[in-house]
């Protein structure tokens, strides 16, 4: 890799891709650009893309600074890892994008925020029908074995947007950011008119408006019932919410071209709010509970009792990133005293941590 | 009204006062608050009122963020069923309330932190009451502890 070449040096824009806590989808999607693909590369220099090219931490950290034109990081933030990266891409590069519903808003892993870090491991390392673990063992930071000490990243109480880590420049908004959307972002880079900082890179009106089925929705929606998809065979012509199926469109931003509708299936709300919602969630729910067709409490309740998740169906993607970002951590579960070492408890110690704090917060190595 | 003027007493020399953020409809419940002031009726001072032109006005947002900014609890006093001055603003604010009710139970916060009442323009004392209320039961809970976001998080990852 760093042979001396007679090729002389290429000029072109540097590029990164890292994925955090996120499915891979996202790595995904670039791959889906397809034959665009080989135009992308083209026009840039991919120096890091963990997934499809053998470059290691240390080549991003032997960069100077800023030299990188635009790092596109995918996933949450759920780990000390995955936060380290997430800095270390910051200082390496001159625009940093957060590349999907995970980045941007917290994605299907912020899902993890209505529990905490003892809770998830207990379920997944010991609770789990398909765990076998007679010893109850969970990961360790640090873990002794024939002399050699092993060390795994922490693994935080709190799933985190990159945003809430690191200055993030744009957003490409999706689950997983659709092909338009990645080439028009990557466009929009290289044309160097940039926008605003701190846009999202799609356009900022809601999903009905481009909805295939935008004409067949009701002047006035109103609900008896809140449908599941597995529930009733949802009509390919008419405005899923006018069904009586809980469709995201309203509260979402558009850019998708309405993908699952196309596909006959209602919005779950990848693409986020637009600018003038905070809450994506508090504002889905707004609109859902006024459409309930009754005044009366009881009816209202035997509604209500058809919507079995109301945070899995307002915040699918968006927790991390909504006002409460998470579930009140309960008193006792706040701090694992289980897998931390002696250093970790006297660092906690010292942070005097009357909210969730992970023990192995304070020993990152920070350089 | 002894007894209720003690309860606020001791609200007041109890050690944790917790902080409730009301918004009152202004054509009903602020003008109810407003005749408890004027009457001279005591409450618990741990209401920082919100005046807004309709209970259907109290975006989920608004209760969110104030849970968010450090609210103990959240009170809407809105016009009683049938008289909202917009037609229907109160339904939608039920229907509302009673969903946002579920979310908030699944994100840890108690049913009592969150309260929606129909208190009319002449019902000064039903102000008192439910504010007192209001106040001894989130004061039982004790604080949200929620903390602002920025605090939960700074104590967790390294701060640049």
């Amino acid at each position: 890799m760093t042979e001396p070449s007679a090729v002389p040096r290429t000029e072109k824009p540097k590029v990164a891709f890292y994925w955090c806590a996120s499915c891979g989808g996202c790595e995904e999607a670039v791959v889906d650009l397809a034959e665009k693909i080989l135009d992308v590369v083209a026009a840039v220099d991919i120096v890091f893309w963990p997934v499809a090219l053998d470059f290691k931490r240390k080549d991003v950290e032997a960069m100077p600074d800023g030299s990188i034109l635009a790092s596109f990081v995918n996933g949450a933030i759920r780990t000390t890892e995955q936060e380290e990266m997430a800095r270390l891409l910051r200082q390496k590069s001159q625009l940093l994008l957060a590349f999907g519903a995970c980045a941007q808003l917290g994605g299907i892993p912020g899902l993890a925020n209505l529990w905490e870090r003892q809770s998830i491991f207990h379920a997944v390392y010991r609770e789990s029908p398909s765990t076998h673990n007679p010893e109850g063992a969970v990961p360790e930071r640090f873990h002794e074995e024939n002399g050699h000490r092993l060390t795994l990243p922490g693994f935080f109480d709190t799933v985190r947007t990159l945003a809430q880590i690191v200055e993030v420049d744009y957003y490409v908004p999706g689950c997983p950011p659709t092909p338009k959307i990645i080439l028009e972002a990557v466009g929009t880079l290289l044309s160097g008119k940039l926008p605003p900082k701190g846009a999202v890179l799609a356009r900022d009106q809601a999903l009905c408006e481009e909805c295939p089925r935008k004409d067949t929705r009701p002047e006035k929606l109103t609900l008896k019932e809140f449908k599941r998809p597995h529930q009733v065979i949802i009509d390919e012509a008419t405005c899923v919410l006018a069904q009586g199926v809980v469709c995201m469109g309203p509260a979402t931003r558009a850019g998708c071209e309405a993908l699952c509708v196309r596909g006959n299936m209602p919005c779950t709300g990848c693409f986020g709010p637009t600018s003038r919602v905070r809450d994506p969630g508090a504002k889905a729910l707004s609109a859902l509970a006024s459409m309930i067709d009754s005044n009366e409490e009881k009816e209202i309740e035997r509604v209500l009792n058809t919507l079995p998740d109301p945070v899995g169906t307002f915040y699918r993607y968006s927790l991390p990133s909504s006002l409460l970002r998470r579930k009140k951590i309960e008193e006792g579960l706040m701090a694992d005293s289980n897998s931390g070492t002696s250093d970790d408890k006297a660092a906690q110690a010292g942070r005097g941590g009357r909210v969730a704090s992970f023990p192995g917060a304070a020993v990152i190595a920070k350089s | 009204m002894p007894e209720a003027t003690q309860k606020v007493s001791d609200a007041v020399q109890d050690k944790f006062q917790p902080k409730i953020v009301a918004f009152f409809c202004n054509w009903c419940t602020y003008i109810a608050a407003d005749l408890a002031g004027t009457s001279r009726m005591k409450y618990a001072p741990n209401v920082r009122v919100i005046r807004v032109m309709c209970s259907g006005r109290v975006d989920p947002q608004f209760v969110l963020d104030a849970f968010a900014k450090g609210a103990d609890g959240v009170f809407i006093g809105g016009c009683h069923p049938g008289d909202c001055h917009y037609q229907e603003g109160n339904y939608k604010t039920l229907r509302r309330v009673r969903l946002l009710k579920r979310l908030l139970k699944e994100m840890g916060i108690e049913e009592e932190r969150f309260r929606l009442e129909w208190i009319s323009a002449s019902e000064a004392d039903r102000v008192r009451t439910a504010v007192n209320d209001m106040v001894e039961k989130v004061g039982a809970l004790g604080p949200l502890r929620l903390g602002t976001p920025e605090e939960v998080f700074a104590e967790e990852v390294t701060v640049s």
